[in-house]
């Protein structure tokens, strides 16, 4: 089994028309997501490939049932996309987009905070339940179904480790590729408590990197509230620290947002950390049980 | 995108926010004659795209034009935390009675934004926030209800009473600014009231939301002041992610989470990275040879490593990318190669048949990277 989608996810793409859009919508629906709807407005009436486009997101849950939505529409009117399913109801919005306005982000941050809705993203790779449905750009191709739980700030790397997953056997129950934008929707804490849930996750992965305090955060959450075992990486160890410009940043998180700093956190409360990404699958598949 | 403090000074200009009178000036003789028009003294600021400007001399008071003089022929051309300074600013010296601080900023781990503010101004305030937080007032704003009355109350609150509305007016101005300019942070530091009881930002830090820049075309052309390396302009004109290191393997891969991480793998084999290089999505030929031009004009470069996981990008093209980027680039160290993911067994097969004198395939990104290492350490192929 899997979190967030599954066999029962009605998928609308907003922005389904545009050469992107098109592209992972039909990928998507090659790899078993149910497809039922799009979104360009003023192109109501058309199809892609069959699948029925309407004006508004409202118009395709009426008409279609769609109850999960992935988002492709270009950046300057991306948040309003977000806005958009949120008030149609839509009970998980996929928002690839990258690029978003921080202003218009943390606008729509704020109003998601009063509805049901749970967004992923935005600037992330989407959701993948392996052999059962994708939501996203993810390459089906280097999944493969098991019992691992799996959450990544960066896109790239989770094609890379789930790669090295795979080979090594190990199979995953859900990816999530949560995005690194500063003012995103579900975080590191919302999906492992999901997996931490869920009878079909064994063991929880969750990938970081520099900047900000979310893998800090993870770390108190999981001394608190976390049972399964649970291995990180972070990236960035190299990285030249950023030309800080005034003091307020370091001020709010008391942290300098570096990866020696994450591990530590992270290490602390007993998460093994991996140091390169191919040793996280030989970790994983020391402490997966059985 | 950090702007100028003179830049953030026109801004708090324009919505209302009094400033010091100053004048902009890129040679000393332009920093004296300002000085005659402000009335014969003046302090005199480094403009960097970086702060702690007072604790490293970045900073002058000077009470003739001929000291101003000197101190803009030794900050002009300087280096200042490897930034090149290429104007100061010459403001007038305005008799203070006391010092504040303020700033106003996203708090990136709960989406609001965070407003602070102390009446302690002038001393460290970083230090201040560790020794003594509970001097610092802290107030969130959220973004679908924007700052209020109360938010402007709370943090005044800590003022002298005879302050409370000179910054008050401020800290409304600050939002509106914010908002309208998508600023993600705007500091004043400090923040002063004069000896007659106005209000005025004696500095002045904005970071204006890069992915925002198309609504503010005025704010993306001041760009153009600030000091860029040739071969970083080069790269960014072809919507490279490039940052110059200080090894000697040159990195190219794609997404920046595998980049960052290729950077740790090849330190853990000994090495370390000369550049930080997301080629982004497609490397195709085009990118792939502009990439390789701009790390190969490093002369520190002695062996160039590319890691490579194809998603949608499929290695069969990457590795055809390479080959005809390599018809166009000369290359004179080796390059490492390993790609991974969708094709890559297609995408090994056409390096292999090519074999390129130059071109070491290698399966995993470890082995790649202590490769690599080895290589850029003088070890034959």
């Amino acid at each position: 089994m899997s979190v967030l989608i599954g066999a029962d996810t009605r998928l609308v793409v907003q922005g389904i028309t545009g050469s992107e859009g098109t592209f992972h919508t039909l990928r998507n629906r090659a790899y078993g997501t149910d497809v039922v709807a799009g979104v360009t407005p003023g192109k109501a009436g058309q199809d892609v490939e069959g699948i029925p486009v309407f004006d508004t997101v409202a118009d395709a849950v009426r008409e279609t049932g769609a109850n999960t939505s992935m988002i492709f529409v270009p950046p300057r009117f991306a948040a309003e996309a977000i806005l958009e399913a949120a008030d149609a109801g839509i009970a998980l919005v996929v928002c690839v987009t990258e690029g978003i306005p921080v202003k218009d982000m943390a606008y729509a941050h704020a109003y998601l905070g009063g509805t049901e809705t749970t967004l992923i993203g935005p600037n992330c790779p989407g959701v993948i339940a392996p052999d059962i449905s994708n939501v996203g750009i993810i390459p089906g191709e280097v999944c493969s179904p098991g019992r691992v739980g799996f959450v990544s700030r960066s896109g790239t790397l989770v094609y890379q480790i789930v790669h090295e997953l795979s080979s090594a056997g190990i199979g995953q129950s859900t990816c999530i590729g949560m995005g690194g934008d500063p003012v995103h929707g579900m975080g590191f804490i919302e999906a492992l408590s999901l997996f931490e849930a869920d009878p079909d996750t064994d063991l929880m992965i969750m990938t970081g990197e520099i900047g900000g305090d979310d893998e800090e955060r993870a770390a108190a959450y999981i001394a608190a509230k976390v049972t399964k075992p649970v291995v990180a990486y972070i990236a960035g160890f190299e990285a030249p620290p950023g030309k800080r410009m005034g003091h307020a940043g370091a001020i709010v998180t008391g942290s300098q947002g570096t990866a020696a700093a994450k591990a530590e956190a992270l290490e602390a409360v007993g998460v093994t950390v991996a140091r390169t990404p191919s040793q996280v699958a030989r970790i994983v598949a020391e402490r997966l049980p059985g | 995108m950090d702007l100028y403090e003179h830049m953030g000074k026109d801004l708090f200009r324009a919505h209302g926010i009094t400033t010091p009178r100053g004048v902009i000036a890129e040679t000393p003789e332009a920093a004296a004659a300002a000085t005659e028009e402000l009335g014969g003294s003046a302090v005199v600021k480094i403009q960097v795209q970086a702060g702690g400007r007072g604790k490293g001399g970045g900073v002058a008071l000077c009470r003739s034009p001929q000291e101003v003089t000197d101190a803009a022929q030794r900050m002009l051309g300087s280096d200042f935390k490897g930034l090149t300074v290429t104007r100061v600013l010459v403001e007038e010296l305005l008799p203070i009675a006391k010092e504040f601080y303020t700033s106003v900023l996203l708090d990136r781990s709960i989406g609001e934004y965070l407003w602070m503010l102390t009446a302690e101004g002038g001393m460290d305030i970083e230090t201040l926030a560790v020794e003594r937080p509970e001097a610092i007032r802290r107030v969130h704003v959220n973004p679908g209800l924007g700052m209020r009355a109360w938010h402007v109350r709370e943090l005044t609150g800590t003022l002298p009473a005879e302050a409370r509305e000179g910054a008050g007016d401020v800290l409304r101005k600050m939002w509106a600014l914010l908002n309208e300019m998508d600023a993600t942070l705007v500091e004043i530091n400090p923040l002063v009231q004069l000896e007659n009881g106005s209000v005025v930002a004696l500095d002045a830090k904005v970071t204006i939301d890069d992915s925002a820049l198309f609504r503010h075309p005025d704010i993306d052309a001041l760009a153009d002041a600030f000091p860029i390396d040739p071969v970083e302009k080069r790269a960014k004109e072809a919507d490279l992610q490039y940052v110059k290191l200080d090894g000697e393997v040159g990195i190219i891969g794609n997404g920046a989470g595998l980049v960052m991480s290729t950077l740790d793998v090849v330190a853990q084999a000994g090495a370390h990275a000369a550049n930080f290089l997301d080629i982004g999505g497609g490397a195709s030929a085009e990118k792939m040879a502009t990439s390789l031009h701009v790390i190969l004009s490093d002369p520190a470069v002695k062996a160039v490593f590319i890691n490579i996981f194809g998603g949608i990008t499929r290695c069969d093209v990457v590795a055809n990318g390479i080959l005809e980027a390599l018809e166009r680039v000369e290359a004179n160290v080796p390059l490492v190669v390993r790609l991974d993911g969708t094709n890559a067994e297609e995408g090994r097969r056409i390096l292999a048949d090519a074999a390129h004198p130059r071109i070491v395939p290698v399966a995993t990104m470890d082995d790649a990277a202590a490769e690599a290492a080895r290589l850029s350490k003088g070890g034959g192929a």
